[in-house]
């Protein structure tokens, strides 16, 4: 009888617990969920990101009381990167706040692929920074959607520039043979149609690998890449994936100077664990490096030195920690901009999104927020929800990573039909009306 | 052919490290009759273990081969305290119930190991150095061109596997304790008759299943880094252990080479026209075809049933 | 003294033969059923329709489908994830190319695709038993995960390799409000529930647990294994199809293959175990504790941390929870093997006894 008392007991002090956690609630505060994956194959690779994410917005809160005098409230959700959590969590996290979430982020291009469907009916944008669906830029068809700063398709197109460049020109890669080793997930399969397009363009012979999940054990795919001598490898992984394919390109002797990685497989947890082997290793960069920038400094003086950073020490300054900052900086730089329009109080979904729809970071407001070299100007409008077209390529040494190209464009001539004929595809199965953007203001 | 050796050579010894996991099922089954589904988990948590103390002895600045000893000692601990408290905990309170039971609770063991020792040691990626050479070697490369490709950390990984084959055959045939694990595979209640004591015996199996484990986290985790997906490798020894036998500790190794070759060459040769992808389930449709021909795989002890 | 049968007497065999014999039991059925049609749509809100309603409809009737495998029969299947698949792909595939169909109508009929590749995938169990068997159904779990991945036209070449459900109507009546959503998958399961209830109590029913109990014996007394066998995974494997059919139609909207994976696979799993084998109500009650365990762990533990102080990051909540999740399991197991099912049995048995010690 005492434990079942004293089981009973225990349930209704978590239940009162609960109830009273959930009771309080502000009223002036902007709600931004954060959803996250710490556990799992992907985790080297989310923690950064996501520890990037909370400093930023922590800092803005601590430096400047949150956005023109509304606080931030964020919250984390685990997804573990599998879509049913994602789902979950978007479900819990929705209508959270007085105005309920301002944007999600799933960093998980299946999380996308399920929450471009929901997001919609719930009048909620979408942030897939660098990764999602590629011909959702075309913001005609999808207007939730904002793949600021780069899609796969464009990384695809400026990897292969940077490969015709360092042979000599576009017509020296014919003949060529170019291997792609991708995550077997939509995420990896993204830039395939891209490359095929290229690879009919420009005469070089393409070659798909894909990688099962989590793809910690590749070692039939790079016997295969062995005998096929590719002369370039195209690295498109993530978490475990990336560590793995450089590790066993040290195994089989392949130059890690003619593998290119996506910019999500170009950072820091990618390359540690391969050890010496990794050194020479290229990656894209989603225009932004490695190191610190001016941010730091409030960075380090509102969230770091006051130990409210979620980071390790080693992770601060590393690629996806920045990459995460980043991402909470669009974010919340899109909310700003809806304040702009819809006065200073906590925004809605709707109001984000046309923040989003409207942001434009010039040089000038980018120096100011302190982020100077680490992205160039981005100005999205209603039919380009990309933002930007620009990336550049930097190598691991064996302790750093180092720019080592210039920037580069993203062929639109290539691209545009492409996103012109996947996203009209998708607007006919889901009978969505495309928007005209030259009607609109 | 020189490619299709290479292949070959390179599955095999995969197929090796694949038994070392498998052979954590197999003692644990032998002696108990559980289906060990935690034996993954008992895997990440080795490596962790391991990985974690030698981080730390090595920033204590002590030298390799007292910080290496040391972390396989402490590992080796932990390990002892795991199988203490799923003796205590679990195995004692489960006595003679259905098989399907066990194979259940060892699920839920798999879950709370995995939390455990992630919250105890992380859940990032960690390099492991455990001073086995890792770099590739090229053979005969006269003979063919580029030479035959051999890893030099998986010759070792299946030095150690021969020595653990070996070692435990000897326990299990020569000494005491081996003969009385044999006869608690056998029947529970007949050998508790006979002043057996169980709960020793299911603690010195898990124990040394668990050092398995270790081995097995050790070479795995200097091939891969010590991270969540040591725990998935559990996925690629079902099928070894189809192939050889849940009961047979040869049939663990007979049966990877098998697996690790046959997986290998279909991938390379097969796999391409298939698009790619297919190592995970034709290993098991091998496995799952000799089952249809052995039921209780090429070594395992033929199933009698008596109605 | 509440539930005491005295008085209840039977005029008919049909009335002998009810599933309910006993009246309190088809009250407190009738309730549920009026509650759970009736009133739960006015009283919950979007959320735990999304998290755990029509999750735990859906995987319930996917939890039966399994039982009648494991528990029923005795075969141990961990391929119910690629059955799911299967049932989800298929139901697709019959909208994309049968575009007239109503999407229910592909949902029913996906199901018969499904059990036709149980069929396939039980021809196995023939010859092999157990734990072997066990190993057996993983490869048509993974031949399943790359055949999604791989083959193209099962996913009409989409260059994602994710796909998308047509949208829910029934003769132009939209149906993708989370309460709709709610009551059709309710209907599926309970019409289903029905039918599988019927079906065990019959004489295949039987067969299968002939089987389930002494297979050589029951050969010997004139039961054909072979046809008891198959018609489980087919009758099975049409429960998972449909419920596959749904959860990827219904909850998800938009899906991969991996969201038909190893890990559903066990996580049904866990629910027949968990739920007692062999029971239809336990698969409900294994569906409902596996899917509203982890949601209040994740909302119960970061409060919980706060009042001692500790703040708890993401991580250290998942994994609390899968060692909160697994000790449960391992707790659930040494309590009560035979599952929530018994447990529901054995508070019966007191019920008819209270207020009485005896």
């Amino acid at each position: 009888m005492g434990l079942r008392r004293a089981v009973l007991l225990g349930a209704a002090v978590v239940s009162a617990g609960i109830i009273a956690a959930g009771a309080a609630q502000a009223q002036n505060e902007q709600f931004i969920p954060g959803l996250v994956y710490r556990t799992g194959a992907y985790a080297p690779n989310g923690i950064p990101f996501a520890d990037g994410a909370a400093d930023y917005v922590a800092m803005l809160n601590a430096r400047d009381g949150g956005i023109n005098g509304v606080k931030l409230l964020f919250e984390e959700c685990e997804t573990g990167y599998a879509t049913d959590r994602g789902v979950e969590c978007y479900e819990r996290l929705k209508g959270k706040g007085p105005t309920g979430a301002a944007y999600f982020s799933p960093l998980s291009t299946g999380i996308t692929f399920a929450l471009t469907e929901k997001a919609p009916g719930d009048k909620i944008p979408l942030l897939t920074m660098g990764y999602g669906r590629s011909d959702s830029r075309n913001g005609e068809v999808f207007t939730w959607n904002f793949p600021l700063l780069g899609t796969y398709w464009t990384a695809a197109n400026v990897a292969i520039q940077y490969i015709a460049k360092e042979q000599g020109g576009f017509d020296k890669l014919k003949g060529k043979k170019i291997a792609l080793l991708y995550h077997d997930s939509p995420y990896g399969k993204e830039p395939i149609p891209a490359l095929e397009a290229m690879s009919k363009k420009y005469g070089f012979e393409f070659l798909p690998i894909p990688v099962p999940a989590p793809g910690s054990e590749q070692k039939s795919q790079w016997l295969q890449i062995r005998q096929q001598r590719p002369d370039y490898v195209l690295l498109w992984g993530w978490g475990v994936m990336n560590s793995a394919a450089v590790t066993e390109a040290g195994n089989v002797n392949y130059p890690r100077d003619k593998m290119i990685g996506v910019w999500w497989s170009g950072a820091e947890p990618d390359v540690i664990p391969a050890g010496d082997k990794g050194a020479g290793y290229k990656a894209l960069m989603l225009q932004h490096p490695a190191g610190k920038a001016p941010v730091y400094a409030d960075l380090e003086k509102y969230v770091i030195s006051q130990g409210k950073s979620l980071a390790k020490p080693d992770e601060i300054g590393s690629v996806l920690y920045n990459r995460g900052l980043i991402n909470s900086m669009l974010g919340t730089e899109a909310i700003r901009t809806a304040m702009a329009k819809f006065g200073n109080k906590p925004m809605t979904g709707e109001q984000v999104r046309w923040g989003f729809e409207h942001l434009n970071l010039t040089a000038e407001r980018i120096k100011q927020l302190g982020f100077e070299g680490m992205i160039g100007p981005l100005k999205v409008t209603c039919a380009d929800h990309e933002g930007a077209r620009l990336s550049r390529v930097h190598q691991w040494d064996g302790k750093q990573w180092k720019v080592i190209s210039d920037w580069f464009t993203a062929d639109d001539s290539i691209l545009d039909p492409l996103v012109k004929d996947v996203s009209g595809k998708y607007a006919a199965e889901k009978k969505i009306t495309a928007r005209d953007c030259s009607k609109e203001s | 052919m020189g490619f299709f050796l290479e292949v070959l050579i390179g599955g095999l010894l995969a197929g090796v490290l694949y038994s070392l996991v498998a052979l954590g099922f197999v003692l644990i089954f032998k002696a108990s009759g559980v289906f060990n589904f935690a034996q993954g988990a008992m895997v990440l948590t080795a490596g962790l273990a391991l990985v974690r103390a030698l981080d730390v002895f090595e920033q204590w600045h002590w030298p390799f081969g007292l910080a290496l000893l040391s972390a396989f000692v402490f590992a080796a601990v932990i390990m002892a305290i795991i199988a203490w408290m799923v003796e205590r905990l679990v195995l004692r309170k489960l006595v003679n119930q259905e098989d399907i039971i066990l194979f259940m609770a060892t699920i839920g063991i798999t879950f709370f190991l995995e939390g455990l020792a992630q919250t105890l040691f992380g859940a990032d990626v960690y390099p492991l150095n455990v001073g086995l050479p890792k770099d590739p070697i090229f053979l005969l490369e006269s003979l063919f061109d580029g030479g035959i490709l051999v890893n030099e950390l998986d010759i070792w990984a299946a030095v150690a596997a021969g020595l653990l084959v070996a070692g435990l055959a000897l326990f299990f045939q020569r000494t005491r304790i081996g003969r009385a694990l044999r006869a608690v595979a056998d029947d529970h209640a007949a050998a508790q008759s006979v002043g057996i004591p169980l709960n020793q015996i299911w603690f010195i199996v898990w124990l040394v299943a668990g050092l398995v484990a270790l081995v097995a986290g050790a070479v795995w985790g200097s091939k891969l880094g010590v991270q969540f997906s040591l725990s998935l490798l559990a996925l690629k020894a079902l099928p070894v252990l189809i192939l050889g036998g849940f009961t047979s500790v040869p049939g663990a190794i007979i049966g990877g080479l098998i697996i690790g070759a046959g997986e290998k060459l279909a991938e390379v040769f097969l796999g391409p026209s298939m698009g790619g992808g297919i190592e995970i389930w034709f290993a098991y449709v091998v496995a799952l075809l000799f089952l249809l021909f052995r039921p209780q795989g090429l070594f395992g002890e033929r199933i009698i049933e008596r109605v | 003294m509440l539930y005491r049968e005295a008085g209840q007497f039977k005029a008919s065999y049909q009335a002998d033969q009810a599933i309910f014999p006993v009246a309190q039991d088809r009250l407190v059925m009738l309730a549920l059923l009026i509650v759970a049609f009736l009133v739960v749509p006015f009283v919950t809100s979007e959320y735990v329709y999304r998290a755990v309603l029509i999750p735990t409809v859906i995987l319930s009737l996917a939890a039966i489908g399994l039982n009648v495998l494991m528990g029923y029969c005795g075969q141990v299947s961990l391929g119910s994830g690629a059955f799911m698949g299967v049932g989800a792909y298929a139901a697709y595939n019959l909208g994309v190319h049968l575009p007239f169909l109503n999407p229910f109508v592909c949902i029913l009929l996906s199901g018969f695709v499904a059990a036709a590749v149980g069929l396939v995938f039980g021809i196995p169990s023939l010859r092999i038993k157990g734990f072997y068997l066990a190993v057996a159904t993983l490869a048509a779990q993974f031949f399943g995960d790359w055949a999604f991945l791989r083959i193209k036209w099962i996913t009409n070449y989409t260059p994602s390799g994710s796909v998308n459900a047509p949208p829910l109507q029934i003769l132009g009546w939209d149906l993708s409000s989370p309460t709709a959503n709610y009551l059709v998958s309710l209907i599926f399961t309970v019409v289903l529930a029905l039918g599988v209830k019927n079906i065990v109590r019959g004489h295949i029913g039987r067969q299968w647990m002939a089987i389930r109990d002494m297979d050589i014996a029951a050969e010997i007394i004139g039961v054909r294994p072979m046809y008891a066998k198959l018609t489980a995974f087919a009758v099975s494997s049409f429960l998972i199809g449909v419920a596959g059919a749904l959860w990827a139609f219904v909850y998800l909207g938009s899906w991969e293959p991996a969201a038909f994976d190893i890990n559903r696979s066990f996580q049904l799993m866990f629910m027949v175990i968990i739920g007692g084998l062999g029971s239809i109500l336990g698969s409900v009650l294994g569906a409902i504790f596996i899917i509203v365990i982890p949601i209040f762990l994740n909302q119960a533990l970061p409060p919980l941390g706060a009042l001692v102080g500790w703040r708890i990051s993401t991580a250290t909540v998942s994994h609390f929870e899968a060692m909160i999740f697994g000790a449960l399991i391992v707790f659930f197991l040494v309590v009560e093997p035979h599952g929530l099912a018994r447990l529901w049995s054995i508070a019966k048995e007191k019920l008819r006894l209270w207020p009485f010690p005896h």
